[in-house]
């Protein structure tokens, strides 16, 4: 057991004028996650913390702070990577709720925007005809699902936008984990949307916007690499917006 | 306040919330569907899932198979009418999952694959590598997001249940960012909250897995049915309790003691030829008696055998159990690809919860319950491994479709006296709010209720200690309603949360206690030392507990009988 010393960014709207710096005195055990030692904060010194968490094994995607300047995972961030004193902060990049918590709203919107959900040509009943007959499933080929299956495990943790230097300055950039998302859509075999999501990909302040920085990708911890999406996705913008130009209507 | 009227309101947005709300929203376009979470539903437990999900759908399978399975793996406690319409419905529900974007692995031939589970005939559990629930819960929020019906509350608790005139006609909800209370009112609502393991200390549940729709429906005089028989899921890391999932062992892991033997193998514990894939409270009880027999392994966090993976080699763990490999690396510092992964039985789910018939529907009109909240049963005294995403969908649409009608064909009551009761409610909780004068802390009487229920409501049980069990979750049921709070802020106060949920988790522990030591016989989960076989002479019926001032009342219900004859369980 070791002592550290905690220092959390407390900011309470009905009480305080700007964030301020808390200091906790934590005996952290080896074998601790950071998250560890805010629960022990919240549980044992202080009840007045706020914070967010919920699965501790890093896919719920709540616990997401900033850990001495970088955006982290507190469920999966070791207390050992850290010295005798830490600093812990709210997700960069997004208006604070209090202490900890910050607000969704925009992330929300912005992950809705990419239309999220497979798009069929055909709905309901017409559409029965690309299914198994018996089974009622699609049919995917391991390749297929392939394309996409990374891209499908963002657990919209929000790390990225905290580290994005575009969201930094441009706080209406969609940003890397919902390009990925609509990307990952766009990819699917089982959809037809892709000409609607890549019109939206066109617009302002989304692919385009991003400047190659890559940290959405170093700070992952699903290893998702939303760089990758937003390049795949500036490139299929590109090539759909051609072939319209000269195919009407995508060659369709 | 706020008042919000909608035609139904479903509280939590796990698998069967969300399930329950595409299928009133997309079957009811003008119809209003609120979906309320206390977290944003991406974070709901659900997304913890590893295994799969089941259903049939391969040529060597059926129907009555699975149907069987399900009823040998309740211990004959299962409802046979739930179990067969459950079976019919799953091939169709997770069809329409597959259609909605759950990236499903695949077979060759483009299909969907299914894997091995315990308890199971054959392959009938579809899978997404190892992480089903977080595909399954994905790809529901995201398809849900085309209905522009579906109005979500997003971090909105719900502490009371709004009942007038005999029926359920809303929810009082406590809005955690600005700490306003709202009565979100709809004729019909829907629990869809999940389970409560966080009343153990040991548990794979995450810590918003605290009970409540179970609390709310019981405190409303719904009974709570079957709450002894907690799931114990013999393959938990130990410290955490992180859930390794029962898909290692169906990919072929085994369970080894500290010669290295398989001793579900080697030793008779009444899985025969199934071994691994035998059904959980088996190889839990199996786990338990390796360890007491001292051929365990000892270690920081209490006793341990091995899960061995190593033969099954880098190329199966890294395509089929990929987050197996990240939870044992992060979580114990083990490469399950060289390296046994330390595991124990560890509490993963409850059997139990509110009674409903096979539609979802309480004894309260109005009021539906859906997934592990529920109690339809499904599971009697033992769930599979991988029905449990399933019946999230099955009943959570049937749920949905029920309730819709109910609405249809009801009023609105006297709104005058709910949203008074609303007011009411707003006003105690507010109270909670720096509660300075209270007794005790919050996480003290959590710790003290943890190691009650592991002492008393474990793998293995004792009338002596189930008693006790009764006596202490009385008696914190009185301290918990004078809780010691610290935080005065009305901006997202997760003190004033923590200290409903664990009233919640004392209220629905004192049922668990109750139900457990009423039951003096062994059948499924629910394993006593006193009275170790199974009694259907005097035992074939659900545990029925009513909410009362003095503590929990016991009653019965019948089990629904069928085809299947209750037989020796043996594997």
């Amino acid at each position: 057991m070791a002592e550290k010393t905690i220092v959390i960014t407390r900011f309470d709207p009905d009480k305080d004028q700007a964030p301020r710096k808390q200091e906790y005195k934590v005996p952290c055990e080896p074998d601790w996650k950071v998250l560890d030692a805010v629960n022990f904060i919240k549980d044992e010194l202080d009840g007045s913390v706020s914070h967010r968490w919920s699965c501790r094994m890093a896919v719920c995607g709540s616990c997401g702070m900033m850990v001495n300047g970088q955006p982290k995972l507190t469920c999966k961030t070791s207390i050992n990577d850290y010295g005798d004193r830490i600093d812990i902060e709210p997700l960069a990049n997004f208006p604070v709720v209090r202490d900890l918590v910050v607000e969704l709203d925009g992330f929300m919107h912005k992950f809705e925007s990419v239309k999220p959900w497979i798009v069929r040509a055909k709905e309901k009943a017409a559409d029965k005809a690309a299914l198994h007959a018996t089974k009622g499933t699609y049919t995917q080929s391991a390749e297929q699902l392939a394309t996409f299956k990374q891209f499908s495990m963002c657990i919209n943790c929000m790390l990225c936008y905290s580290a994005c230097p575009v969201v930094a300055n441009e706080p209406e950039f969609l940003g890397p984990a919902a390009i990925a998302l609509g990307h990952r859509y766009n990819m699917d075999s089982r959809d037809e949307g892709k000409a609607e999501r890549n019109a939206i990909f066109r617009g302002e302040g989304t692919v385009f916007s991003c400047s190659y920085a890559n940290e959405c990708s170093e700070v992952c911890p699903k290893n998702v690499d939303p760089a990758a999406a937003v390049n795949q996705a500036k490139f299929e913008a590109v090539i759909d917006w051609a072939k319209n130009l000269v195919l009407p209507r995508g060659g369709a | 306040m706020n008042v919000f009227r909608h035609d139904i309101v479903i509280v939590g947005g796990g698998g069967a919330g969300i399930r329950a709300a595409i299928e009133a929203a997309e079957n009811h376009p003008n119809a209003s569907i609120a979906l309320v979470s206390k977290v944003y539903p991406m974070r709901s437990h659900t997304v913890s899932a590893e295994g799969g999900a089941a259903a049939v759908a391969r040529d060597d399978d059926n129907l009555e198979l699975h149907g069987f399975d399900t009823v040998k793996g309740s211990d004959f406690l299962g409802d046979q009418d739930a179990i067969v319409y459950f079976v019919e419905q799953a091939p169709k529900e997770l069809a329409l999952l597959e259609n909605w974007g759950c990236p499903f692995s695949r077979n060759e031939d483009g299909t969907v694959a299914t894997r091995a589970f315990g308890g199971m005939t054959t392959k009938r559990t579809w899978y997404a590598a190892d992480k089903i629930g977080f595909h399954m819960l994905h790809a529901l929020f995201q398809h849900s997001m085309r209905f522009k019906n579906i109005v979500r509350y997003d971090e909105y608790f719900v502490s009371k249940l709004l009942v007038d005139g005999g029926a359920c006609r809303g929810v009082a909800a406590l809005d955690i960012r600005t700490g306003e209370y709202n009565a979100i009112l709809g004729r019909g609502v829907i629990l869809t909250t999940g389970g409560g393991g966080k009343i153990f200390p040991f548990t794979t549940n995450g810590t918003i897995k605290t009970a409540d729709g179970m609390a709310l429906a019981y405190r409303a005089g719904v009974p709570l049915k079957d709450m002894e028989f907690v799931q114990y899921h013999p393959t938990g890391l130990p410290g955490t309790g992180i859930l390794i999932t029962e898909a290692t062992r169906g990919e072929g892991g085994y369970l080894r003691n500290n010669k290295g033997e398989r001793f579900l193998v080697d030793y008779d514990y009444g899985v025969g030829k199934k071994a691994e894939l035998g059904p959980r409270d088996m190889i839990s009880r199996a786990i338990v008696q390796e360890i007491e027999a001292g051929r365990g392994f000892s270690g920081p966090y209490g006793a341990y055998v091995h899960l061995d993976l190593t033969h099954l080699g880098a190329d199966v763990i890294n395509f089929k159990l990929p987050f197996v490999r990240e939870l044992a690396k992060t979580y114990v510092g083990v490469d399950p690809v060289t390296t046994p992964i330390p595991i124990r039985p560890v509490v993963h789910y409850m059997m139990g919860g509110v009674d409903t018939d096979i539609h979802g529907a309480t004894i309260l009109p109005g009021l539906y319950a859906a997934g592990e909240v529920a109690c339809v049963s499904i599971n009697g005294a033992n769930r599979l491994g991988s029905n449990s995403l399933t019946e999230c969908l099955v009943f959570g649409a049937a749920a949905a479709r029920h309730a819709m009608t109910y609405s249809k064909g009801s009023s609105s009551g006297n709104e005058a006296a709910v949203i008074a009761e609303c007011e009411e409610e707003a006003g105690r909780v507010a109270n909670l709010r720096g509660r300075k004068k209270g007794g005790e802390k919050i996480s003290a009487i959590r710790r003290e209720l943890n190691q009650v229920m592991e002492d008393s409501c474990g793998v293995y049980r004792e009338q002596v200690s189930m008693q006790a069990g009764v006596i202490a979750t009385a008696q914190l049921r009185g301290r918990v309603a004078d809780l010691r709070l610290e935080d005065e802020s009305k901006v997202f106060n997760t003190e004033v949360i923590t200290a409903l949920e664990l009233q919640n988790m004392v209220e629905v522990a004192e049922t668990l206690a109750v139900s457990a030591a009423h039951r003096k016989e062994s059948r499924g989960a629910h394993t006593c030392k006193d009275f170790k076989t199974r009694n259907d002479t005097d035992y074939l019926y659900h545990t029925m507990t009513y909410h009362d001032p003095a503590g929990p009342r016991l009653g019965k219900k019948d089990v629904v009988l069928g085809k299947w004859v209750p037989e020796e369980r043996k594997y």
